[in-house]
């Protein structure tokens, strides 16, 4: 037995000791201040608590998570969405939290407080969205993983919903991960391999309002703490493996030529839903078109510094510069 | 757990249970509360930290705390497995995180009353290290284990009596602070076993720590030696967090000396 299959076959030993009734553990995930990593501690309760409401608030040191600085360092933690834990069982719970300053003020990164305002006063118009979440698996030494080592695959072609050995790269924690995502209670609605091996794409949606927002972080969460179990990576960096310059005579112009990772969020309204919808559909597109800069703004954590890596107008993208909408 | 007694029937020197018992015995009136948040370092057999890389040191402090991902805990099997165990064992153990350092853990014991607190925590020891044994994985309570830019290792200890508990409680919690404020050398040396000489490498006034010469306390200021955590001045009342222990410390001589 491998060292990792014998550590994995301890822990279930433990794990499989039973938890009293009254002693609940109730982990808290909280988004930290780059505002694309996530951040997480547990919590012993003594009931098994049916909505986020009943939980208690918690705080943590703001100081080491990029949130606080000085002497005022205490963040606090809003449960607002519960999941059941795949990895302990059992009635244990993953609760999605909002953070909060001292003062009571958002901390920076809590961009839900806001999304919860702006979903509230849109609720009739039911709008509806679904993100197609794509990532790459890594290895401990940051190179893809399934890749060979200081070296590439084949040019891109086989691999996008690929199957077999030398197409599909992790498909275990694939698996894992929406299988997690499922008991937890993420509305998952599908999964294939991308088009750089050791690139996947997930689906969560159709949610509705906040629900988006919360669902996606958390099947982010559990795709993080999945890939842990395997002693694998996983980013959500938009162009992990950039276009190499030139590596010497013979080699293919294709070589060094990978996609990079969206999250395609797909969107209606109920009158988008119904007959003559389109009407609707191209309303919403010419409110959009006068405003692609404020959104490429909110499409990243850096204010589209990472997307512009990304949207460069080739590999099935836009380019970033420039606003443009069409039919398939 | 047991005490341990010489032929003679007089506690060994290490046994620090009986004078504690008689001290929570002494002060039952007041129900003394405590909840101690014990960090530790996992190592592998070599003695580095685990999961650091062999003769090199991970990045710089900032990514780990509560860290998610395989690259920013190290660990966490033998963290589940010990929650699990204590929770089984009958510890009150409350809850657990990453730290701040890769490798170094904390897990909570409390709130629980007078002589459980010593009790419950040398358990939850013993536990850790039982349970790290069946993973290969050795467990430091060492207070500064990386010298460095690396946190240090430390037992912060939740305390309050009924009185501080209550409405106004505040006027408690600051006598209480105050009786302390004059007798840092003697709480110092009961905080390690080595009457400060382990503490003196952690508690520098860096890292979220107080310096080992100064007593000093405030309002949700980490670098002070107490901690008045935000909310209990909010509303008033509530407890005190002493943050000089040692991760090493005995809590049976910590808890005893507080009270």
């Amino acid at each position: 037995m491998s060292k990792t299959e014998k550590q994995k076959a301890v822990l279930e030993r433990y794990m499989r000791l039973p938890q009293p009734d009254d002693k609940i553990q109730c982990t808290y995930v909280w988004i930290d201040g780059t505002g694309e990593h996530l951040r997480s501690k547990t919590k012993t309760i003594n009931f098994v608590p049916k909505t986020p409401k009943e939980l208690p608030v918690w705080n943590f040191d703001g100081s080491s998570t990029y949130q606080a600085e000085g002497n005022n360092t205490d963040v606090y933690l809003h449960p607002v969405a519960l999941y059941r834990d795949p990895f302990r069982l059992g009635d244990n719970k993953i609760v999605l939290c909002e953070t909060y300053k001292y003062n009571k003020k958002p901390t920076e990164t809590n961009h839900r407080k806001t999304c919860c305002e702006v979903m509230e006063r849109a609720k009739d118009q039911h709008p509806w969205f679904g993100i197609e979440q794509e990532f790459t698996i890594l290895d401990s030494d940051h190179h893809p993983y399934g890749w060979p080592k200081n070296g590439f695959p084949g040019p891109q072609g086989p691999y996008y919903c690929g199957v077999g050995a030398n197409k599909v790269y992790g498909r275990d924690l694939v698996e894992a991960h929406y299988r997690a995502c499922m008991y937890s209670g993420v509305n998952i609605s599908g999964n294939n391999a991308e088009i750089m091996p050791a690139q996947w794409e997930f689906q969560v949606g159709p949610c509705e309002g906040i629900e988006m927002g919360d669902d996606l972080w958390m099947a982010r969460y559990l795709l993080h703490r999945v890939a842990e179990d395997f002693g694998l990576l996983v980013t959500m960096d938009p162009k992990p493996m950039q276009i190499a310059s030139g590596h010497g005579a013979g080699r293919s112009a294709k070589m060094g030529d990978w996609n990079g990772a969206g999250a395609h969020t797909n969107f209606s309204t109920v009158t988008m839903r119904e007959e003559n919808g389109i009407i609707e559909i191209e309303r919403a597109i010419d409110k959009l078109s006068r405003h692609h800069i404020r959104h490429i703004k909110a499409y990243d954590p850096h204010e589209g510094k990472d997307n512009e890596r990304r949207l460069t107008g080739i590999h099935e993208t836009s380019s970033i510069h420039d606003f443009s909408a069409g039919v398939a | 757990m047991c005490e341990t007694y010489k032929y003679n029937k007089e506690p060994t020197e290490t046994n620090h249970r009986k004078i504690c018992k008689e001290i929570m015995d002494a002060a039952t009136s007041q129900k003394p509360w405590f909840g101690i948040e014990q960090e530790y370092t996992l190592l592998a057999q070599d003695g580095h930290p685990f999961g650091w890389p062999k003769n090199g040191f991970p990045g710089p402090q900032g990514p780990y705390y509560c860290g998610v991902g395989a690259n920013r805990v190290y660990g966490r099997d033998v963290v589940e497995a010990h929650y699990r165990s204590c929770l089984y064992a009958g510890i009150r153990v409350s809850g657990t995180n990453a730290e701040v350092m890769p490798a170094q853990w904390e897990y909570q014991v409390g709130p629980t009353e007078g002589i459980h607190m010593g009790d419950d925590l040398w358990v939850s020891r013993y536990i850790l290290q039982r349970v790290a044994e069946d993973f290969g994985v050795v467990v430091s309570f060492d207070p500064k284990p990386m010298a460095g830019d690396w946190n240090g290792a430390g037992a912060h200890t939740n305390f309050s009596t009924e009185p501080m508990r209550k409405p106004g409680g505040m006027e408690a919690i600051q006598n209480a602070i105050d009786k302390m404020s004059k007798h840092h050398i003697r709480h110092i040396k009961a905080y390690d076993p080595r009457e400060g000489k382990d503490n003196e490498r952690r508690l520098t006034g860096a890292h979220e720590t107080s310096s080992i010469h100064d007593f000093s306390a405030g309002v949700a200021n980490r670098g002070c030696s107490i901690r008045i955590p935000r909310e209990v001045a909010a509303q008033g009342y509530g407890y005190l967090e002493d943050r000089r222990p040692s991760s090493n410390c005995d809590p049976y001589r910590v808890t005893a000396v507080i009270v």
